[in-house]
Formats: structure tokens, sequence, C-alpha cells
């Protein structure tokens, strides 16, 4: 028995015994705070948890017992039972000693059931604190009482507070080793408060406890008797749960899926993020921006008088409006915004660096589009909170950037709404989640930029021509004949009548890009340039050919996307590096093989070869007059 | 109003489950018959009511569960208006694997093995599984988007962080993910809704008096006594007692306890109140020391 098992909040004990119908009645009643632990190995944050979970009588005998061996084999604390034993979770963990990754564990109490991230505090883990905290309602963070405020606890309370914890809780720990002396605790305190107030955190709670003796965990301590605010535990119960707060904002719901069982039913199904719905309501569909009115608010239990943030339902509509997954369901009255350029804040949480201007997925709510994020105004060091100047992001850093998505988004700013406004980012070559951040505000030339409606159509341009517009990407290593073969096919083209044009090196470095030198940010912005001249050209309604090296996947990608369906022809002209370099035209690689020149693609700078290219030419077994015969073949009918 | 604590976890399975039907191109679940399955397969009629759940369930079957559990399925099956797939290993069922005579390799080659060849030979990229993360350390740590490559491997260092709700499906061909619905539920959580929501569950779980036998420390039902016979080479002494399951697996490894309880605030009753955790009465965990699961997981056990 825990030796505090008279303590009220754990008097629950004789009613499961007497009278399990009204426990029962009771933990049906129960509300869940979601709150995430900050502290390095040291503060004592494993042993907290442990003693938390010990104290609500999360363990069992079977656990206590291995607990306890556990203890006198490998524990640190002699032959008293070790509690950090208790949730340090995966093998290799238990082997180093520390904690690599976010657990989640899980108590309750009278009132509520609780669910705790347990995250590493090093600097190197940042990524996870930034994961625990993105659903915390609450962050304790914890101070060894022997050294005060620490570069760490600055650092975990400045990430808390950039993804918007409001309730932060200052768990001033170890207090039995400086003998519970109230100076010291007021000294940490004021320098605590000094520095909060220096990054704009309005308020927190300091507790001083010891987890190791269980100090004003769940019971007040004798030790403390100059201290009178609540226990960790009292104050744990008493906090806000975030979907409570949001039930004050007005009505979001991102649609997930669209539930259509039969024709006489269309339902939109989504977790409402904040706000309520009821019958009657006016709502608007974003970004369309069109109005109806909700019918019913439909659970399997049966149609609900009002649905509530935090809610999972289907909303019916009073008429058919065109509402899809992605599109955001909101109080007609003040809808979210819609616009694709943005400042936001974004972590980087990915062994590879951010590429300025290279396209990723970006997932806001239940909306997937590309973005490419620019230079980042300033890194923030998360020791000292200064701004430093940044040409990217590496991992565990934390920067502040514009970011542009291909078509329009709804959001909200995230410290409005966490749901519409906390986005990922996803490499689209490895599919890792690389980057998390949250929007600030739109741009204000994304909002008076307003597209130009237009009498002479794209398919005008096209009809008139007599062709259908397409961009034929050669893609290549220098030296494969990419310029050669793009020339012939032209040729061909012309005496066909058809309407061309060639982008190449000399036609666009020497102009339009020669600003742009050769490191790999400029080389993507290159890329991009060349694609938007591109898909001008096609909207002119023209057959382009493009001659570009284009060495990586992620940037020929971003140029498909920016093109219909079917109009980019990647076309990869590939040729051996032993052949191209044996080639060697231009007696660049020689110059590159010397060492005179950089990045140089093949020898010092990465080739990734199309994986599955429209058309592919082998320039070994193929002259440049056949590849481009062959090309041709492909391409046709061209109308 | 407050959402209650089992509201909130609702609304988050439902979430979960909506997004991978619809980033997912061929979603599956994962149904074991037990308990947490039913809670799961009960979420899943709610998600996407007034339409039946668009996904089939997958029974990866070792032939050795309760008679009981077999009838629950057909019929849960034919209740949810879902597709029920069952696969056995055929070579498990060539090679007459059992849990007497093969010990580990019973649970490797009929689930293990048997998993991987179902989702493979359906071509499935996402199977939701009943998973939480309170019933294991290892667990604790699995995200509720957990990527296995094309050979089903589950590589610790590789799984994706998961901020807000927002998850990551996206994938490689061949590649698939495990997802976990149920990951914030705890075994209170799961006998609450049940009770709760009236779900139906294997009779098994409640007490009643029934054929036992003891075998190596453990009390076992004799479900199939026929069968205990052949692979146990003699017929086990039988005595009668009143017994119920706290876990159903296979029924020559999953043990008993001897109890009363017969309704399910009783259950609650009993499991709040008893002092050995719930895998206990499970062999799986204990068969290579501390790190069991973490090893299982890593070779594609569920």
């Amino acid at each position: 028995m825990p030796e505090n098992a008279n303590d009220p909040i754990y008097q629950t004990d004789a009613l499961i015994a007497e009278d399990i119908d009204a426990y029962l009645e009771k933990h049906q009643h129960k509300t869940m705070l979601r709150f995430i632990t900050c502290g390095s190995v040291d503060d004592g944050k494993s042993t907290l948890i442990g003693r938390l979970l010990y104290d609500s009588k999360m363990i069992f005998e079977d656990q206590l017992a291995a607990l306890e061996s556990d203890s006198k084999r490998v524990g640190t604390q002699g032959q008293e039972i070790d509690f950090a034993l208790l949730v340090d979770g995966l093998a290799a963990e238990r082997e180093q000693g520390i904690t690599i990754d976010v657990a989640y564990r899980f108590f309750a109490t009278e009132n509520r059931k609780f669910i705790v991230a347990d995250c590493p505090g090093h600097e190197q883990y940042t990524r996870n604190m930034v994961t625990g905290a993105s659903t915390a309602d609450l962050a304790c963070i914890l101070i060894d009482a022997r050294k005060g405020v620490l570069v760490q606890t600055k650092r975990h309370s400045f990430l808390c507070h950039q993804l918007g914890i409001k309730n932060l809780v200052l768990a001033v720990n170890k207090m039995d080793l400086i003998d519970y002396d109230q100076k010291k605790y007021d000294a940490i305190i004021a320098d605590y408060a000094h520095f909060a107030e220096s990054i704009g955190i309005e308020s927190f709670t300091a507790i001083p406890i010891s987890g190791l003796a269980g100090d004003n965990i769940t019971s007040p301590s004798d030790n403390t008797g100059w201290y009178d605010g609540p226990t960790l535990m009292e104050h744990l119960e008493a906090v806000e749960v975030r979907s409570d707060a949001n039930l004050a904002h007005p009505f979001r719901m991102p649609v997930q899926w669209v539930n259509r069982p039969n024709l006489d039913f269309r339902g939109f199904s989504g977790l409402i993020s904040s706000g309520s719905v009821k019958p009657g309501d006016t709502v608007r569909s974003l970004p369309s921006g069109k109005t109806s009115t909700v019918k019913s608010v439909v659970t399997m239990g049966g149609d609900l008088e009002e649905g509530v943030a935090g809610q999972s339902v289907t909303i019916t509509l009073d008429d058919e409006i065109d509402c899809s997954r992605g599109d955001v369901l909101a109080a007609a009255d003040s809808p979210p915004e819609v616009a694709d350029q943005f400042e936001s804040t974004i972590v980087w949480m990915d062994e590879d660096p951010l590429v300025v201007g290279r396209a990723y997925w970006m997932k806001l709510g239940t909306q997937m589009v590309s973005v490419t994020v620019a230079e980042p105004k300033f890194e923030i060091d998360v020791n000292t909170m200064e701004h430093l100047a940044a040409k990217t992001l590496h991992l565990n850093q934390i920067g502040v950037a514009e970011i542009t998505t291909d078509k329009r988004i709804v959001f909200d700013p995230y410290t409005e709404n966490r749901a519409l406004g906390g986005f990922i980012l996803i490499d689209k070559i490895t599919n890792h989640t690389v980057g998390a951040g949250m929007l600030h505000f739109s741009l204000r030339r994304a909002q008076n930029v307003h597209w130009q409606a237009v009498d002479i159509t794209r398919d005008d341009h096209a009809a008139m021509k007599n062709q259908k517009p397409r961009v034929l990407w050669f893609t290549g290593l220098s030296g494969s004949g990419k310029s050669t073969i793009a020339n012939e096919v032209e040729k061909k083209l012309a005496i066909m009548n058809r309407h061309t044009f060639l982008l190449d090196g000399d036609n666009v470095r020497h102009g339009l890009n020669k600003d742009l030198g050769f490191t790999e940010t400029d080389r993507i912005e290159n890329i991009r340039r060349i694609g938007e001249v591109a898909k001008l050209m096609t909207d002119a309604g023209l057959i382009v050919l493009t001659a570009f090296i284009s060495p990586f996947r992620a940037d020929r990608q971003l140029v498909r996307d920016m093109m219909g369906e079917g109009e980019f022809i990647e076309i990869h002209v590939d040729t051996p590096l032993e052949v191209a370099e044996q080639r060697d035209v231009k007696g660049l690689y020689k110059k590159a093989r010397a060492g005179e020149l950089k990045n140089f693609t093949g020898i010092d700078s990465p080739y990734e070869e199309p994986e599955s290219p429209e058309i592919r030419v082998n320039t070994v077994a193929m002259s440049p007059e056949e590849a481009a015969d062959y090309i041709i073949k492909q391409i046709l009918p061209l109308k | 109003m407050s959402l209650t604590h089992l509201q909130r976890l609702e609304a988050e399975s439902i979430h979960i489950m909506r997004e991978v039907v619809s980033e997912a191109e061929k979603p599956v679940m994962l149904y074991s018959i037990g308990k947490d399955s039913a809670v799961m397969l009960h979420l899943a009629k709610k998600a996407f009511y007034p339409s039946p759940p668009p996904f089939p369930l997958l029974h990866v079957d070792t032939t050795w569960k309760f008679k009981a559990m077999y009838d629950l399925r057909e019929k849960s099956a034919a209740d949810a208006g879902m597709e029920l797939l069952v696969h056995q290993n055929p070579e498990a069922e060539e090679m007459g694997v059992n849990p007497f005579d093969h010990g580990p390799l019973h649970t490797d080659m009929w689930k293990t093995q048997g998993l991987k060849q179902a989702l493979d030979k359906y071509g499935f990229d996402a199977a939701f599984g009943g998973a939480r993360r309170d019933e294991e350390k290892s667990r604790a740590k699995e995200r509720i988007f957990s990527f296995r490559t094309a050979s089903h491997g589950w590589d610790p260092k590789s799984q994706r962080p998961e901020l807000w709700n927002i998850y990551n499906a996206k994938k490689k061909k061949g590649e698939s993910i495990r997802v976990f619905p149920l990951s914030n539920w705890t075994e209170l959580d799961i006998w609450q809704y049940i009770h709760l929501e009236n779900i139906e569950i294997v009779p098994l779980y409640f007490s009643a008096v029934r054929p036992t036998f003891e075998y190596e420390g453990g009390l076992f039902m004799a479900d199939d006594l026929e069968r205990l016979e052949r692979v146990m080479g003699k017929r086990p002494e039988i005595t009668e007692r009143s017994i119920r399951f706290r876990t159903l697996g296979c029924f020559p490894l999953t043990g008993a306890v001897e109890s009363e309880a017969a309704t399910l605030p009783e259950i609650i009753q009993e499991m709040l109140l008893t002092t050995t955790s719930e895998r206990q009465g499970r062999v799986i965990d204990k068969d290579s020391g501390d790190a069991s699961m973490e090893k299982k997981k890593q070779e594609g056990y569920f």
C-alpha cells in the first residue's frame, strides 16, 4: 500500500469493494488532462512520474516485485525503490540509463484521468519535447532545487511557451536536499519569474516538491509549512483542460471524410476543433465561402442537440454545397482566413537540414498541400533566446520563416487555434516528417494579389495553335546530350508545324537567372524559375522543351506538380557517368576532378535518377537523331 | 459542458480511423476477438455511421482459439455488415505447430508469420490493431501510426514524430502502417466503455464453472479435450472450477483465474482490487526476459 493511502484522493478502495456501481458512475464522469514533464535526467523527472504512478496505484504487485528486484540490481537508490526504472522503457535506454523518446504514461485520480508525455530534456531531443508539448494542456517543468534555474530550464520553458501551453508548473524538486529552505526556494522563483516575463510567459505556478520523499506530491508536506499553495496533484486536478477552453471560440470543423452510404444521405465527418454547432446554425464551407444551414449533427448514438469542441461527429446540411476532405466547416459570421503565404515558426526534426526553396508536403488539419520555405528570417538559440542569422535549419533548430503554399489553405493563427495553425512538413522523397510549424499570420501580399480573370483562356491559346501544351523536361548528367537531343526534337516539331520554345542554360543563366550561383539553394531556385516560365509558356499554348541537369528528384517533382495532368513529360537522357566524362565536351569534368569546380553533378554532388520517367533514352545505344525520333514517336499525337 | 475522458478517447479513436480511411489505399482491421478488438470494432461502427466501416476484418487464426471466440467472430462481423477474412498459416498447419511441442515457435509461425502472409496476400497498406500503451513498457513509446518496412520490420529509431493530431500516412510502395486507435486507453477505460456502451464480448470473460486442468503451474481450460489429449499425449486431469479469463488468446497459452465475477461491474471490481497486471496470465512476455515484446515487434509481431 502506498504510504498515503489515507489521502482523500486515493480513498477509492473502499468504494470499489463496497459499491462498484457508485465507483463506476464516478469514474465515468472523470475529465482528462494531458501534460508533459520536462527536465533532464538528473532533475528526478522519471522518479516523479514513477511516484505519481505508484501513488495512484497504477502499479500492480507483479510489476512492483520486478521493480524491487530491478532496483537492487541496476537501481541508483541503493536498497530503496528506484521509481525511475518504472518509466524507462526501451531496452536501449535502460542500458544507457537515459530516456531517448517520448513515452506516454497513464494514471487516474478520483476526478481525472491523466496522460503524461515523458520527454527527454537534452538539447538534442528538442524534437521529442516539441512532440510531447504539442498535445499537452499543461507543462510541468522540473528544477533541481540545489541548482536553480539552468539553461535547460529556460529551454524547456521557451519551447512549451512556443507550443502555446498556457499552464506552466515550476516544480522545484529535491527540496529535501536543501533542507526545505524557503529562502533558497524564493530566490529560485524570483529568478524564474524574471526570465518568464522576458519571454512573454504570463503566469506560472511554483510548487516545492520532493519526488523521492513524496513532499507536496499528493498531500501537503509538514516539511514546507511556509508553503500554502496546492500540492502538485491538487493543481493537476484543478486546471482547465484546453478542449474546454476551445469551446469559447467560434465553431471550426476540418472535414475528414464525406459520409455517403446512399443517395439520401450526405454527411461531413470530422472532429470539432473549437466552438459548438447546432441544427439551424448557419455555417460556411472554406475555402469556397459558400454558406448553408446545419440540418443535423449525427452520431451512432442518435442525433445531437449540440456538438461541442472535442467531439467526432457527422454534420448534414440543408443544401448540397460543394465540400470535401480538406475543407473546413466554420461559423458563418466568424470564418477562418484563407491564404497562401505566411510567416511561421518552424522546428526542424530531420537529420537532413531544411532545403530552402524545395517543395515539401505540408499537412495542416486535413489539408495536404505543397509548400516551399524561404530562407529563415532568423534562428532562435533555444538556450539564450537570441535571434541568430540563418541560411537554413538543422535538426532540433527552431526559426522563423516565410512559407508559400501551392494553393490557398484555410487557417487560423496558431495562438488562436492549434488545429488550424499547427502543421507538419513531410519530405516528398523519404516521406519522413521533417519539420513542424506554427502559423503566425498571412502575408499581406498573398491577400492582395488576386488572380486576374482573363477572357482568352489557356485552352483558347492552345486551340489557336492547334496543339496540346506540353513540357518536355530533359534531365541527365552534364555531357549526356540533353541540349543536342532537345534541339533535334525541336527541329522535328517545327517541321510538323508545332509551336515550340527551347529553354536551356544559355538563354536562362544569362538573363532571368543571372543572379543565381551554384549552391544547392540557388540551383533549386534556378529550377523553380524555369518551371514557372515553362508554365507561363504552356498557358500561352506552347510546347516547351527544357534542357537542364536538374539533378534533384524533389525539384523535378516541384515542377511536375505545377503542371496540369499529363502535361509534364520527364525525359531521362541516360548516359553512364564514365561515358559522359569521356566525352567531356566542355572540359568541365576535368576541372571538377582537379577540384577547380565545386558542386559538380556526378563528381561531388549527386545526380538522382528519375524513378519512373515518361521517356528514357539511352545515348550509348542511340544517336541523337534516333533519340529524337523515338521521343517524337512517344509524344504523338500532339493534339 | 466538459467532455468526460471516455468521450475524449472515443473522439480521438474515431478521428484516427477516419484519417486512415482517407489516406490509406487499402486498410484492414485486425480482429482478435478479445475485448480490445470488440471496443475497436464498436468505435469503427461509430466512426463511419450510417455507413458500414469501409474496410474488412482480418482474423489471423492459430486454430487454437477458444470455441466461444470463433462463435462471436462470425456474429460480430455479420452484425457490423463487414467482410470477415480469416488467415491460417498453411506452413504452420502442415507442420502441425502447436503450443505444447513448439513453444515460442507457435506464436511466431501462426501469429507473426501468419500476419505477414495475410497482409502480403491481400496487399493491405494499413492495419488497425488494438494494442494499448499501458499494456507493456515498450508499448509506451509506440506511435499511433507505426511504420513497417516492406518486410514488416519495426525500427524504433525510424518512427516519425507525431504532433498534435496530425498523422503522416505517406509511404512508399510495399511499406505499410500499423495503426493503434486505442493507444491512449487503459485497461480500466476499456472495461468501463464496454459496460457503458453495452458491447458484446466473449462469455469467457465472465465467470462460470468450466472444465480446467493444471499445466506447468498455470490453470487452463480444457476447451477441446480430444485435441488436447492428442497433442499432450495423455488426457489431462480435469477439475470443474469457477473460472474466467482476463485476456483471451490460444486456449493452451492463456491462463485462467479462479473467480466468481459474473457481471461487468464485478469484473471491473475484481480487476481494480487485484494485484497482478493483465499480461501476467500470458506466457508471451516472459520467454526472453525484459525486452521480450520489443524484440517481437522488431520481428514483425503486432
